[in-house]
């Protein structure tokens, strides 16, 4: 056990599989010598060499492209892509092909990439670096979406998705990369296709995920001292959805508020709602509620504050699930 | 009459072609001398140009005999290759079983070179599959239809590679309309910055649907490459000779370190863009003629029968094996049978996906309930 930022719990676990299989190959923009614009790879270059740990050009979809021909070549690429907002350029090598070639090929060819972004906003940063674009690829068949929340599971989940022969969207928390908790590189990991119960509560289903389950677990230590109970839900996994945990919390609980910080129009929050909704219509004493980033671009830093959501306004959406006064009371389209 | 003895250039009128456009053999099937590219070719025979040559009436029957099966419904499209045999017989059959092609999907006469069963040539265009064959069964990846993306796919192959230590070499194979797209040239950089045993062989068939390449490039495409610090080559593409010369050339470079080449093969698209295609809208018919007198079929034949080594007889033989081999084509497409209908549930993931996984189980339950 040692404790570690979740940026070096990502690092040891990119050490450990590039230690566990030589077929492991590190792809990206300023990750060798650098060590990556947030260091995540710091000091694998180094100790891997050029041809494991590859300063690429800078294009995107070069750099999921040649990750393709790598595998079919047999190797396991796992590219950084530096930013959220940066993933476009590469959007189309990731949906048409690496999504589709294991299923094109009737599973001749397999497509084990692990694709991590750094994703999401809090760090006053400017235009194109505080996305969260991950319902683009959770809608995309022949993906898998991951993120994680701590460090230990940054570090086993970022383990199993480049050991994972389907190819992994691996979103990180960029604002939480600071963020220290023991790691256990040798722990029995719950697998990242399923959702972690992180506290337990009576009145209220909180789901969330990403940079926002430390975010959601405050607001269930603000809503304990007014006498609501909250039950944190840490999705991990945005594709598949781990609806059998989600469901046993909703029929425990009868509400559900569903939080994140991508925009609210066809997000993984609707999703949730919709198949809660399908799945628990009798246990849900209310509508599910979503908290959510506006239907905005991302806005200037001076505005993050107001597009992101934060602890009063995701309590405000839990008064609005328990019925209590609350924002929106009194209030009419 | 047949013969052993190498295909040597005639010295008596023969042009000095200059590098940057190698040719070989004229449109009229006179054997041109090159300095630079006759030694590629030195050791093809007389018999050898005469089995390529059966290759290129055996690609166009198939691609002929496509088409009539889409005119009778039996394919739902067939991009046809009519024009362009030569630039793609000539470069596949100069590989190795090890190399590594990733084409793009008017490439049936490569992927016929290359060993694909001839229903699986079909499926793709039956609807039966998403595509047709096992790549590491025949060194060729199923063809990339998103133009462009899979010049990168073989960048990264031939650096895999390097990093493997063998000299197999990866081919990508792209059209004119192609070299617009933002991923050939990322390939381009990405190649030459690795050094990457890779062959970019463009086939410029001069449309791109209905776009004429003037729409693409307002220079050679061959001329883009040096750009990017690859060395490129501008062959005649219906002039299987030189296209073999060019790309064994290419060959050597890679298998020795040399690093990527550019292959651009001048040829033509006689045919449709595909068979939903009327070039009728858009093509010059006197520009059409213009480069049917350089058919790519007609002058190995004049240069054969010059040679003496294609005579009537074996001329026939090979017509007949065509004949043959469309026949086999068509009952295999005939005999394709359609996929089970869960089977659209397959292969998505290589480990089950829990979302996937329901959806499949409902939609079982669904089916069945018709047999009630």
């Amino acid at each position: 056990m040692t404790e570690l930022t979740l940026a070096k719990a990502l690092g040891s676990g990119l050490r450990r599989a590039l230690s566990d299989d030589d077929k492991v190959v590190l792809l990206g923009e300023d990750i060798g010598t650098l060590g990556g614009v947030f260091r995540v790879t710091d000091g694998l270059q180094r100790d891997f060499g050029k041809d494991r740990v590859i300063d690429t050009p800078l294009a995107e979809a070069g750099i999921i492209g040649m990750a393709v021909g790598l595998a079919f070549r047999g190797y396991r690429p796992v590219c950084e892509i530096q930013f959220d907002g940066f993933i476009y350029p590469g959007f189309d090598q990731i949906v048409a092909q690496v999504a589709k070639l294991h299923y094109r090929t009737a599973g001749k060819v397999r497509m084990p990439l692990t694709i991590r972004v750094p994703y999401g906003g809090g760090i006053g940063a400017v235009e194109h670096h505080s996305e969260s674009p991950e319902a683009y690829f959770a809608h995309t068949a022949g993906l898998r979406v991951v993120t994680c929340s701590t460090p230990q599971d940054a570090h086993s989940m970022l383990r199993e998705a480049i050991a994972s022969d389907d190819p992994v969207l691996f979103f990180e928390p960029k604002r939480r990369y600071w963020t220290k908790g023991e790691v256990d590189e040798d722990a029995t990991a719950l697998p990242m296709g399923k959702a972690r119960v992180v506290t337990e509560g009576t009145d209220v289903t909180l789901v969330t995920y990403g940079p926002l389950v430390a975010t959601a677990l405050d607001a269930a230590v603000a809503a304990a001292d007014d006498g609501i109970s909250i039950e944190v839900v840490d999705l991990r996994s945005l594709s598949p959805v781990d609806f059998d945990t989600v469901s046993a919390s909703v029929r425990k609980t009868g509400r559900l508020v569903i939080t994140h910080e991508a925009a609210e129009s066809g997000g993984i929050g609707a999703e949730i709602a919709a198949t809660l909704t399908d799945r628990c219509f009798y246990y849900l004493e209310a509508a599910p509620v979503r908290i959510t980033g506006f239907d905005v671009p991302y806005p200037a830093a001076k505005l993050e504050d107001h597009f992101l959501p934060d602890l009063d306004r995701i309590l405000d959406g839990v008064d609005r699930a328990l019925g209590r006064v609350n924002s929106l009371t009194g209030w009419s389209a | 009459m047949s013969t052993t003895v190498p295909v040597k250039a005639q010295m008596s009128g023969a042009k000095k072609q200059t590098p940057e456009f190698v040719q070989l053999l004229d449109p009229d099937g006179k054997r041109l001398s090159d300095e630079l590219y006759d030694p590629w070719v030195s050791d093809v025979t007389g018999d050898q140009l005469a089995s390529l040559y059966e290759d290129l009436i055996i690609v166009r029957r198939i691609d002929t005999e496509a088409t009539a099966l889409q005119r009778q419904g039996e394919l739902g499209l067939w991009p046809p290759l009519f024009g362009q045999e030569a630039a793609q017989v000539g470069s596949a059959r100069t590989l190795r079983p090890d190399d590594f092609v990733f084409s793009s999907y008017r490439e049936n006469a490569v992927a016929y070179c290359r060993g694909v069963k001839l229903p699986d040539l079909l499926r793709v265009w039956r609807g039966t599959a998403s595509s047709g064959w096992d790549p590491f069964e025949v060194g060729m990846a199923t063809p990339a239809v998103i133009i462009g993306a899979q010049t990168l796919h073989a960048t990264g192959y031939a650096v895999g590679c390097t990093f493997d230590g063998v000299d197999s070499v990866s081919v990508a194979y792209f059209g004119d309309g192609a070299t617009s797209e933002g991923d050939v040239n990322e390939a381009m950089v990405f190649a030459a910055s690795f050094n990457a045993p890779v062959i970019f062989f463009c086939q410029n068939n001069q449309w791109a649907i209905s776009e004429p390449v003037g729409l693409q490039a307002q220079r050679p495409i061959a001329d883009r490459a040096p750009g990017f610090g690859i060395p490129s080559i501008r062959v005649d593409g219906n002039d299987v000779l030189a296209v073999m010369a060019a790309t064994r050339s290419a060959l050597d470079r890679a298998r020795t370190g040399g690093g990527p080449t550019f292959i651009e093969a001048v040829t033509y698209r006689r045919g449709p863009h595909t068979t939903s295609d009327d070039p009728s809208r858009y093509v010059d018919p006197l520009v059409a003629k213009e480069w049917e007198a350089r058919d790519p079929i007609a002058r190995v034949e004049a240069f054969l029968r010059s040679e003496g080594v294609l005579t009537d007889e074996l001329a026939a033989s090979i017509q007949a094996r065509a004949d043959e081999v469309a026949a086999e084509f068509r009952a295999g497409c005939l005999a394709l049978e359609n996929p089970e209908p869960l089977s659209v549930f397959d292969n998505v993931y290589a480990t089950e996906h829990s979302g996937l996984a329901r959806q499949k189980s409902q939609y079982k339950a669904y089916l069945e309930g018709f047999d009630k």
